[in-house]
């Protein structure tokens, strides 16, 4: 973080804006983009958390009431009772969590064998799974709904169980460029000083590689929980049982029958575990999103 | 004549490498390269499943008809004709063009100069990233049906505050003409976090000094930003723009929960018919046949992108 805060030389001069007319200038434009980001960021949270608030009828009422008149806290009680909000959240916590796992297991193994076991054909590995970042994901949503729903040689379906989210979520040509470029930048001399004492190549992953390689892993990581929390085409076409169900897909097939007021409790509940995850990992992810995530 | 040394010690060097690997027993190698894909086989396999065998699916359904009980027919270019002659395929790429191009006007322009703002404030900046970060992390789902009903004409929070100001109001979802803006406006509100993030970084890296001497060239606030900010900045801006475009030309969620492809279809965009083919009427080679479209496009592009900058890091 330290990249941000850095006292460099910007735009404007120190000395422009420490005296006399740039002085105030600098105070005003400071003031007024302090309203207005507050305004555009923080407000819709105050009318959602708020518009959970209201009544039935003050909640749809023209124009609306800019603070609720009665606090109708029963609203928050309900979606979390009646919307089952609860399952929606474990379950997307559920597959965050394995998505997060299998891609640690799988994606690293696999970039450290094409960075440091470098087998036979591994380049072509490489860029077979590199190609598939050209590759628009959307458009591969059908192709490979229909292989999940009946998985060619096995003769399985994985919709509407957790697999569906997990394995598919390994298959990520950006976490294997990420993490082979880390570990192309570990030294030779390094693993071979670990091999001379006997070390086999898993040894040498789990005690020299990984340990060097943390900052990168939690980028990974973040990326992971982050985008099984935001997806919403993929989820939507695999999991059609409402107790298996994420929660943005559980909120577009409430959308449909509850009552605003309690779907606006429901809306702000949903959007409280990944503020509060952004908040705990704000440095994290910032740095992760500007020094890991593009300089390619 | 130490150079020549040098590389012939290094000659040396490898022949002796050469010869030892030679004198790896074959078991060796061959175990070797086994444990290597045993490192590998996991992510193989999910790449294999979900990644490379439904590339090879979508071209070939493309070319195929499905029907319910899984029978495949060889249609050849039919699926192609069909979507052709439909009077929704051309307002769907004309819908997915649109927002692609107003997203760049907005979403494209708004993350760069936020960043330049914050960039020059010096004072509460961590709240400054936080807030323009804050709905990136929110469930977009979520996002998008507060939004929703921020844009409803009658007690939406918009027309709320535009009638308080007595401006004059708008239909916004429900209007052919301010529909697609309207997912545009949510779109560059949701997204811009992760752009201004990423510019301010690139920011900071821009010696101090270059503003300097520019300064004492005489060069205002505007000519700086064009002739330092902008070229120093270039390489992430060009990769942004690049990734912008292929993000924006397959958007669904927007028009699929704020305005449900209208009004009159005006907000199909290419992804969402496609979603209608495959799930509506069970069409699924004509859904692989727009898809495959797609698919050359954005990848034509993306490849174009790395071809041509991999030449300008050559030069």
């Amino acid at each position: 973080m330290a990249q941000f805060d850095a006292p460099t030389r910007t735009l404007i001069s120190h000395a422009q804006i420490s005296r006399g007319h740039g002085r105030i200038i600098y105070w005003i434009v400071l003031g007024f983009f302090l309203v207005v980001f507050t305004l555009i960021f923080i407000f819709p949270l105050y009318w959602m958390a708020t518009g959970g608030l209201k009544s039935a009828q003050e909640v749809i009422q023209s124009p609306p009431t800019w603070f609720p008149h009665v606090l109708k806290w029963s609203n928050y009680a309900d979606a979390w009772r009646h919307l089952k909000l609860a399952r929606l959240l474990l379950n997307t916590t559920i597959y965050a969590g394995g998505a997060l796992v299998f891609q640690l297991v799988f994606d690293v193994a696999a970039a450290y064998a094409l960075s440091k076991l470098r087998p036979v054909f591994g380049n072509i590995v490489l860029f077979l799974m590199l190609a598939t970042l050209m590759i628009p994901a959307t458009v591969l949503a059908l192709p490979t709904f229909l292989t999940v729903f009946n998985l060619p040689l096995l003769h399985i379906n994985l919709t509407n169980s957790p697999w569906a989210i997990w394995l598919p979520s390994v298959a990520n040509g950006f976490n294997i460029f990420l993490l082979k470029r880390f570990f192309d930048s570990i030294p030779e001399e390094l693993l071979s000083a670990a091999a001379i004492d006997g070390a086999g190549p898993l040894r040498t992953l789990w005690s020299i590689v990984l340990p060097i390689s943390r900052p990168i892993l939690g980028v990974v990581s973040i990326f992971a929980v982050v985008a099984v929390w935001k997806d919403f085409l993929w989820p939507l076409l695999v999991l059609n049982n409402p107790a298996k169900q994420t929660v943005n897909i559980g909120l577009y097939q409430l959308q449909q029958g509850a009552p605003q007021d309690v779907f606006t409790a429901a809306l702000f509940i949903a959007s409280i575990p990944m503020i509060v995850f952004f908040l705990i990992f704000q440095r994290n992810i910032m740095a992760g999103l500007t020094s890991g995530g593009l300089k390619g | 004549m130490t150079t020549i040394n040098v590389s012939r010690a290094r000659s040396i060097e490898l022949a002796q490498e050469r010869r030892q690997r030679r004198h790896v027993p074959l078991w060796g190698r061959v175990r070797r390269h086994a444990v290597a894909y045993l490192f590998l086989a996991g992510a193989i396999v999910c790449f294999g499943f979900f990644s490379w065998y439904p590339i090879v699916r979508e071209t070939v359904m493309s070319f195929q008809k499905t029907n319910f009980a899984g029978d495949t027919t060889w249609v050849g270019l039919k699926n192609f004709t069909h979507i052709r002659h439909d009077p929704e395929f051309w307002t769907a790429w004309r819908a997915s063009i649109e927002f692609s191009l107003l997203a760049l006007v907005f979403g494209y322009a708004v993350p760069f100069v936020t960043a330049i703002i914050l960039n020059e404030l010096r004072h509460v900046r961590g709240y400054f990233r936080l807030l323009v970060y804050l709905p990136v992390m929110m469930p977009p789902a979520a996002a998008a049906f507060l939004w929703k009903w921020f844009y409803d004409p009658g007690d939406g929070l918009f027309n709320t505050v535009l009638r308080d100001l007595h401006l004059p109001t708008s239909q916004w979802l429900q209007s052919t003409h301010t529909a697609m803006l309207s997912l545009v406006f949510f779109s560059t509100w949701i997204n811009m976090g992760s752009g201004t993030l990423i510019y301010l970084a690139s920011l900071q890296n821009i010696p101090g000094e270059l503003y300097e001497a520019a300064e004492l060239e005489g060069a205002g606030l505007f000519r700086k930003i064009w002739h330092i900010t902008i070229p120093q900045t270039r390489l992430i801006l060009s990769l942004l723009l690049m990734l912008q475009i292929v993000a924006t030309m397959q958007v669904f969620l927007e028009p699929f929960i704020l305005s449900g492809g209208g009004p009159q279809g005006k907000t199909t965009t290419v992804v969402y018919l496609i979603y209608e083919y495959a799930f509506h009427f069970n069409n699924y080679g004509s859904a692989a046949a727009l898809g495959l479209i797609l698919l050359v496009i954005l990848a034509g592009f993306g490849g174009a992108y790395v071809w041509l900058s991999r030449r300008g890091d050559e030069r």
